[in-house]
């Protein structure tokens, strides 16, 4: 699979490494020139001699999509650190370019579950965190009371 | 009429003030607070602080009951976001978007944010109607309808002066409509012959300049076939 990967953070380049050595074909684009440096964090060879492409830009820009192969994308995750940011990417990859599986990333948990609602794939970290910290206080409570 | 209008710079302060001077009620959003506590000073209970891409920002707002949605922030995800939310999941009847880059147009109309207004865009026409240096001013664009209408100026070297309207190859999917000679406009028959300093309006499929500049140009023939 062609995975598109824009946002290249610590979440972004982790997945961006993972997808790489499943075999799947990746490409990551990042505004920042520097985050290149982060998808090489633990590897042994460079990220292009890995089979990896790495592009410069901005993910509304729709050259710097395109350069990034958009177009033949099986998959797109829209991991940046911007929650608006990701929605309109996700969006823009959904309805122009036609890409079968997109996935955003949305910090916000009211605005990850409505656009969830209205079909696009979110993935909320703010939501896991409030689960799993309630589910530790509620066990530990429980330990204490029993 | 309820009005939200989302970012408090010099386009959302100045349009709130007018708009409470018409009698509408407002709430103006802003979400730097230093901005907020200057605009707040003038326009008191009206404007609120917040992200109004938080949802709940918004409902605080009352985005229920608002009858229109203004974003004019100086961002144009938080624009899109905003105005897309205000229609599709309050039911806002009307929004309209400020458009800061107008590279983003194209998103903006993706995601059927319509109306958009770019300031830079208007300026750009503005310049090209006042500094016809392109030689041709888009007058018009009826981007649902698929057509534009445009202005051109007959100039001494123009290759269609003299020449009946009749006889010029006018490229498919384009149609004079109108000539301004001496300041008065008049609707040309095939028989018109054009004169140099003659403004002619024309609709034209988009994207069909290319062609008509080349017919009415310094260069153009104006499509005399064989003489």
């Amino acid at each position: 699979m062609f995975i598109l990967i824009v946002g290249c953070g610590r979440v972004g380049s982790s997945v961006a490494r993972a997808m790489l050595r499943e075999g799947h074909t990746v490409s990551a684009l990042d505004e920042d020139p520097e985050s290149h440096a982060r998808l090489e964090v633990g590897l042994e060879k460079s990220w292009e001699d890995l089979g990896g492409q790495f592009t410069v830009g901005a993910g509304l820009e729709a050259e710097a999509l395109e350069a990034a192969g958009i177009d033949h994308a099986d998959v797109f995750i829209a991991s940046t650190d911007g929650d608006n940011t990701n929605i309109v990417i996700s969006q823009i990859a959904k309805r122009r370019y036609d890409v079968p599986t997109v996935i955003a990333r949305v910090l916000d948990p009211l605005r990850a579950e409505w656009y969830a609602r209205q079909g696009l794939q979110t993935v909320c970290p703010t939501r896991v965190a409030i689960d799993m910290l309630e589910t530790a206080v509620r066990d530990s409570a429980g330990r204490q009371d029993g | 009429m309820y009005i939200i209008v989302v970012g408090a710079g010099k386009v959302g302060w100045n349009l709130a003030r007018e708009l409470l001077e018409k009698d509408h009620e407002v709430t103006l959003i802003e979400n730097d607070r230093r901005r907020y506590m200057t605009v707040e000073q003038e326009l008191e209970h009206n404007v609120s602080y917040g992200d109004a891409s938080e949802l709940w920002v918004l409902e605080r707002a009352g985005i229920q009951r608002a009858d229109m949605v203004i974003a004019v922030t100086g961002d144009d995800e938080d624009n899109m976001l905003i105005c897309q939310v205000a229609r599709e999941k309050y039911l806002v009847d009307q929004i309209i978007a400020r458009v800061n880059n107008p590279r983003n147009r194209q998103h903006f109309d993706l995601l059927g944010i319509k109306p958009s207004v770019s300031a830079t865009d208007l300026i750009l026409r503005l310049l090209e109607h006042e500094v016809p240096e392109y030689g041709l001013v888009h007058l018009l664009d009826l981007q649902e309808e698929q057509l534009e209408i445009i202005e051109m100026l007959l100039g001494k070297d123009s290759g269609v002066t003299g020449r009946r309207v009749g006889d010029l190859h006018m490229p498919e999917g384009s149609l004079l409509i109108s000539v301004l000679r001496a300041g008065k406009g008049f609707v040309p028959t095939a028989d018109t012959v054009l004169e140099e300093g003659d403004e002619v309006l024309a609709v034209l499929d988009p994207g069909k300049e290319d062609d008509l500049k080349a017919l009415f140009g310094p260069d153009g023939d104006g499509g005399i076939a064989s003489g």
